[in-house]
């Protein structure tokens, strides 16, 4: 993809190619990713928005290789640039020694939930100790003090007591503070955050994305921000992916997908949410029909049923590739492939 | 039209929830979930209750609905046959006929409807309860509503397990409409579901209201939602409400320093309006040990002494605009366009 935003430093720290990600429970498979592409350039934050089911968390758990069974990557390749080098994140052993260096330590993850996130019987800052002693060998007063450096970093209040406190013993803002305090508590390169902020309220909200912002800019981190809310992703990307049924339908620089957008499903996506600028009790335009389920996943382009664009004999037949539309822009859709 | 019919007016409204301690179980303090709220619905319109998680909206909500007996208050409701009754205070037996006038759509449509019942079972269950028409009578009935939904008939003998979000929220809007409710109450009836299907239940829930001359009470935390199907919108903090006004004044010119902050720190979907945010300091004040004063002072970037000392009272400062705040008519706050 072509980069506008950073002039230094234009080559991706990390990339990732034709992703494949399927489930094989009993019943069938279900090709949670199936074929997706994007690249993360360093000091950016890159979206990835879509709906349920659109395998926006599994290409986040797959990166880390977290996936859970009975889910399996069964092809492509994550390409995480190291030193100079570049390692295949896709080919190691989940359990591997360098996998488990990587995970937390060159990559962290804040989940959505952090209630469920803690363990409920270990206190927030034994459960930051154990992770920063995992991926650094310090004693555990040092391992403490790292941990409420990292508190006071993501702006928590009387970090030294706030420390010995249980999950449950903190608000929802200070505890999704405290699991960014311990993704960050071990310096990484590039922090996933999967929904950071749909279980907060919005001046929550407010504050959690500010906080990710500046922390952005203190520290140089590149951020994955996974998320529904299309209003969280113009507030804070510079790239947008969004995901369909496990494929990428459309990617580009945040203004270009806002605002010439290209594929249907964007578009429609970008009319029907409800805006605080719309007027009053005005009917929305909608898109027809839901998602479908993952096993009964429509032949060719997985959003033909619902396209408003629909073309009997194309779209339901093949399955459209990425094709360049402009500075950046890629999106798959058969009205732009010329192929 | 004619001088409006007030179908909910709700009076001075208490609900506090004992906290209790120790083996003896004493009550050792109150969280004030609903301190003093009153508003009135129109018929045929829609009123929301909007705001943070733990303001009381939704216990205002279930208090309506007597599914919880409020602490102290009026609810005035106004059946059919015209008379006025206090729900509040009624006996079990003397609600029962009342409940048919009153119904609630729910937030999860995943765990609000039985998985082991087909949508048959579930959608004339009201008519069951209150032994309404014929089984026959009753078919017909189901099949009317799930049309009403847009669902189809013969889907009637399936089981919830088939059906996507938006369509369980279809059954249960459905099943909420099988009495020919006057006041349906609404709690967060899109806030579990896909963007893409939200549009469509609150596109239909509009549509419902113009064709059966529906009230709704809708409660949501979303305004973007609620700018969308609110005639009033009540905006409430900490247990009370702080403003309340019609849809278009109250977002184009708020007047309550909460509400100015809750609007902006709404993401918008577009990358050009980036950080015009007001990001609230602190957190929501705690309602079992309220500050004194205007609840919001601490974290009110327009606070005077008299905001920590004095409480302020709601007060219409324009005509249907409600506001509780000192200094409500010196301030200019922003508002969103639109």
């Amino acid at each position: 993809m072509i980069n506008t935003v950073t002039e230094s430093s234009a080559a991706p720290i990390l990339s990732v190619r034709d992703l494949k990600t399927y489930f094989f429970p009993d019943e069938g498979t279900v090709k949670a990713v199936d074929g997706a592409s994007f690249d993360l350039l360093p000091r950016t934050t890159l979206g990835i928005v879509g709906e349920s089911g659109c395998g926006k968390s599994v290409a986040a758990r797959s990166i880390l290789r977290i996936v859970e069974r009975p889910g399996r990557i069964v092809g492509g390749a994550i390409l995480l640039q190291q030193n100079g080098s570049q390692v295949d994140l896709a080919q190691l052993d989940p359990q591997s020694q360098e996998m488990r260096q990587i995970r937390g330590g060159d990559i962290g993850l804040v989940f959505q939930e952090p209630m469920t996130s803690f363990s409920p019987v270990h206190t927030v800052g034994n459960q930051i100790v154990e992770t920063i002693r995992l991926h650094h060998p310090v004693s555990t007063q040092e391992a403490r003090e790292r941990a409420i450096a990292a508190f006071r970093s993501v702006g928590i209040p009387k970090p030294e007591r706030r420390i010995d406190e249980f999950a449950f013993e903190l608000s929802g803002g200070l505890r999704q503070r405290a699991m960014i305090a311990m993704a960050l508590s071990c310096g990484p390169r590039i922090l996933i955050a999967d929904e950071p902020t749909t279980a907060l309220d919005v001046t929550t909200q407010a504050q959690i994305l500010d906080l990710l912002r500046s922390l952005q800019e203190r520290e140089g981190m590149t951020i994955i921000l996974i998320t529904h809310n299309l209003g969280v992703v113009a507030e804070m990307c510079e790239t947008v992916v969004v995901m369909y049924l496990g494929r990428v339908v459309e990617e580009g620089p945040a203004d270009a997908i806002f605002h010439n957008a290209k594929h249907p499903y964007t578009q429609a996506l970008l009319r029907s949410i409800p805006s605080i600028h719309s007027t009053a009790r005005a009917e929305l335009p909608t898109i027809a029909g839901s998602i479908p389920h993952p096993y009964n996943r429509p032949a060719g382009c997985p959003f033909h049923p619902r396209c408003p664009d629909f073309m009997p004999g194309t779209c339901d037949k093949a399955e459209p590739g990425l094709t360049v539309v402009g500075d950046g822009q890629a999106v798959s859709c058969f009205l732009y492939d010329r192929t | 039209m004619g001088s409006p019919v007030r179908l909910l007016e709700v009076n001075s409204l208490k609900k506090f929830f004992p906290i209790r301690r120790g083996v003896m179980r004493r009550v050792v303090g109150h969280v004030r979930a609903v301190d003093d709220v009153s508003f009135f619905v129109e018929k045929g319109e829609c009123l929301s209750l909007v705001g943070e998680s733990g303001c009381g909206k939704t216990t205002t909500s279930r208090c309506v609905l007597r599914a919880i007996s409020p602490t102290a208050g009026q609810i005035l409701f106004r059946p059919e046959d015209g008379s006025v009754v206090d729900v509040a205070t009624l006996s079990k037996g003397e609600l029962r006929p009342l409940r048919r006038q009153m119904q609630m759509i729910f937030q999860d449509p995943f765990s609000s409807l039985n998985p082991r019942r087909t949508l048959l079972d579930i959608v004339a269950e009201p008519l069951v309860a209150n032994k309404i028409g014929s089984r026959q009578e009753q078919l017909d009935r189901v099949a009317e509503l799930l049309k009403l939904v847009g669902l189809r008939p013969e889907y009637m003998r399936r089981y919830p397990h088939a059906f996507s979000g938006g369509q369980r929220q279809r059954i249960g809007i459905a099943r909420a409409l099988a009495l020919n409710p006057s006041l349906v109450v609404a709690d967060e009836p899109v806030s579990a579901l896909d963007v893409s299907v939200q549009a469509q239940i609150l596109n239909l829930m509009l549509r419902l209201q113009d064709q059966l001359g529906l009230t709704y009470l809708f409660v949501a935390h979303d305004l973007s939602v609620v700018k969308h199907v609110s005639d009033r919108v009540a905006v409430m903090y900490v247990g009370r409400i702080v403003e309340m006004a019609p849809t278009a004044p109250l977002f184009a010119t708020p007047k309550h320093p909460y509400t100015e902050a809750l609007m902006s720190a709404v993401p918008k979907p577009d990358p050009r309006l980036r950080s015009q945010r007001i990001v609230l300091e602190g957190e929501v004040a705690d309602p079992a040990n309220p500050p004194p004063g205007c609840y919001f002072h601490p974290r009110c970037r327009y606070a005077v002494d008299a905001c920590r000392t004095e409480t302020p009272r709601l007060r219409e400062i324009q005509p249907g605009h409600f506001v509780s705040c000192h200094r409500a008519e010196e301030l200019t706050l922003r508002g969103v366009s639109g």
